[in-house]
């Protein structure tokens, strides 16, 4: 049996496969690869013949690894982990038919436990960076939307700044939309009319 | 009426069009439910979340219920095909170095006949060809395999490697794969990127393959009878609206929306039409019925069809050909289909399996009312495919 576990991180944002390569070797005895690029990922993972594989279940690169549960023999399958997600109960539910689906003989479940659970804290960290970047940067072009669209309403109307906007809340509201919305309807609407 | 919601995944693509026509169009609503459409990242994701129960039905590749049952995979939640929810729909491709040496070579693309692809691109092709699928247990794998070993391929090394369909043209443009089989409308944008030539639809290889299944839990089906013959409502009538050539247009600029495909209406439009761009010098082919999700029983869930599926599997994974055909025939669901679908008048044919590839023209057969057109249903080769079970 083996001393020590062999895991394998695909991901490919950098920061984040650091983040949670130092993670996992904080929890002890475990050597961890990266892999970034995906292509030939099934090959790739062989190469290492890891015990765990980690990779985020939003990932549609996840496909890539069916194939060593189909060609491999069954002691030659790493432990495929699938961790992390916005759907709730979902990720507990395929990380535990995961554990049954996927454990080799020989390793047993509760020294792959503690690896689990860092892993599964930090993809969920990093998740949540990553929803809240998105949502700051869909602020901001709304931001720039709703600008525009009142530099529209001020030249073609001679309004002031804030009556430009009270026209576009009031629309939006009349409307039952959102203001942004509103916003990207008469942008659209003046670039195909100017 | 009080609607009860049913939480349903689906992967983005063309062929997902029932389950959100069904939604856009409020087939739902008129059937007392509503969908709460659910796109999943990846089939392995898709397939976890029905067989786990964070969703009750699923729009899943035909061969993954069958495999599931045959013990193949990681998960063996037992799953019902309830109806089919279209044939065909898939386009296998080239990438432009190989179209190029096929162009050189004097081949025609006339995007139709398998057995002259076949031969062309065996002596265009290294000795090798790498093909990209989108999983493991798909019609594209299967549609591949009986390709290659009845044409002149048989003599070439071919791989069959998994690609994550968005990932596919790029695997293209890196020389990952030659070549590609994948389901609309993921053909058609690898085209738009000037890295793949269109070489044959599906259904030039089976006129009549099963591509995606209506798919849920075996337990779920027990317990909810009653929401499931509603949901099966539901997506037949939405195939009823989509098989009228008047709703295309409506249909792709839906499904072409930001919360489904997210790609042009225009893309779409060449799966739903078959009118299809096939190569970067914008050389146009029409395909009459690419993908079909209502026409000729399109939707019943025929035994037969699990039978073909999982004797290639059998025979691949070196199973027993007939202990597999008996296992999968339980998983295709002709009897709820009959059930539930009764109450609509829905003509369904007399027998539960019919002989697949033996159809040279369309043919009448025997129904609840009096008789049923079951379109041509033809492998390349002319085989019939004759279960061992």
């Amino acid at each position: 049996m083996k001393q020590h576990l062999t895991v394998v991180v695909v991901e490919q944002n950098q920061e984040h496969a650091f983040a949670i390569v130092d993670a996992l070797k904080e929890s002890g005895d475990v050597d961890v690869f990266v892999i970034g690029n995906v292509s030939g990922l099934a090959r790739q993972i062989a190469t290492h013949s890891p015990d765990i594989v980690l990779i985020d279940i939003d990932n549609p690169s996840r496909d890539m690894l069916e194939e060593l549960t189909v060609a491999s023999g069954p002691m030659e399958r790493p432990v495929a982990m699938f961790v992390s997600s916005a759907a709730g109960g979902l990720a507990k539910a395929a990380v535990e038919a995961g554990m049954s689906a996927y454990v080799v003989d020989g390793l047993q479940a509760d020294r792959i436990k503690p690896v689990m659970d860092i892993a599964i804290a930090r993809f969920q960290m990093l998740r949540q960076m990553r929803v809240e970047l998105e949502e700051t940067r869909r602020a901001l072009e709304e931001r720039k939307l709703i600008d525009r669209a009142k530099g529209l309403i001020m030249k073609a109307k001679g309004f002031q700044e804030d009556e430009a906007y009270a026209l576009l809340r009031k629309t939006a509201m009349n409307q039952n939309r959102r203001v942004a919305d509103v916003a990207e309807a008469l942008v659209t609407a003046s670039g195909l009319l100017s | 009426m009080r609607t009860v919601t049913l939480p349903v995944a689906y992967m983005p693509l063309v062929d997902a069009a029932p389950l959100i026509v069904a939604r856009e169009m409020g087939f739902d609503h008129a059937e007392g439910i509503s969908l709460d459409l659910q796109p999943a990242p990846s089939w392995s994701s898709l397939r976890d979340m029905l067989a786990f129960g964070h969703v009750d039905a699923a729009h899943l590749l035909s061969p993954i219920p069958v495999a599931m049952a045959l013990g193949l995979g990681g998960i063996a939640t037992p799953l019902s095909a309830v109806s089919v929810l279209s044939l065909n729909g898939n386009v296998i491709g080239v990438g432009t170095n190989l179209a190029g040496r096929l162009a050189d070579l004097g081949y025609g693309f006339d995007f139709k006949d398998a057995e002259a692809a076949g031969a062309g691109l065996t002596k265009a092709a290294s000795d090798v060809l790498v093909f990209g699928v989108p999983f493991p247990f798909s019609m594209h794998v299967e549609l591949l395999r009986y390709w290659v070993a009845g044409t002149e391929l048989a003599s070439k090394q071919v791989e069959i490697r998994t690609v994550p369909p968005p990932l596919m043209a790029q695997a293209l443009a890196t020389g990952e794969i030659d070549a590609f089989c994948v389901g609309e409308p993921w053909g058609s944008v690898a085209v738009d990127d000037g890295v793949g030539t269109l070489l044959l639809p599906g259904r030039a290889i089976w006129t009549c393959a099963p591509e995606k299944v209506l798919a849920v839990r075996n337990g779920w089906a027990e317990t909810e009878p009653h929401l499931l013959g509603s949901l099966m409502r539901t997506v037949w009538r939405a195939g009823r609206w989509l098989s009228n050539p008047e709703s295309r247009t409506t249909a792709s600029e839906m499904l072409s929306r930001k919360a489904y495909l997210n790609v042009s209406p225009e893309l779409i439009d060449r799966a739903l039409i078959g009118d299809f761009t096939i190569s970067g010098l914008g050389e146009q082919r029409h395909v009459e019925g690419f993908v079909e999700f209502f026409d000729g029983a399109a939707t019943f869930p025929w035994r037969s069809q699990a039978k073909w599926v999982a004797h290639q599997l059998a025979i691949r994974n070196g199973l027993d050909a007939g202990i597999a055909e008996r296992q999968a025939a339980k998983v295709f669901r002709s009897d709820l289909y009959r059930r539930e679908l009764q109450s609509l008048g829905v003509e369904t044919p007399g027998a539960s399996e019919k002989l697949e590839g033996a159809l040279t023209e369309s043919t009448a057969v025997a129904s609840t009312n009096g008789s049923l057109i079951l379109p041509r249903n033809v492998f390349f080769d002319r085989r019939v495919f004759e279960p061992t079970g």
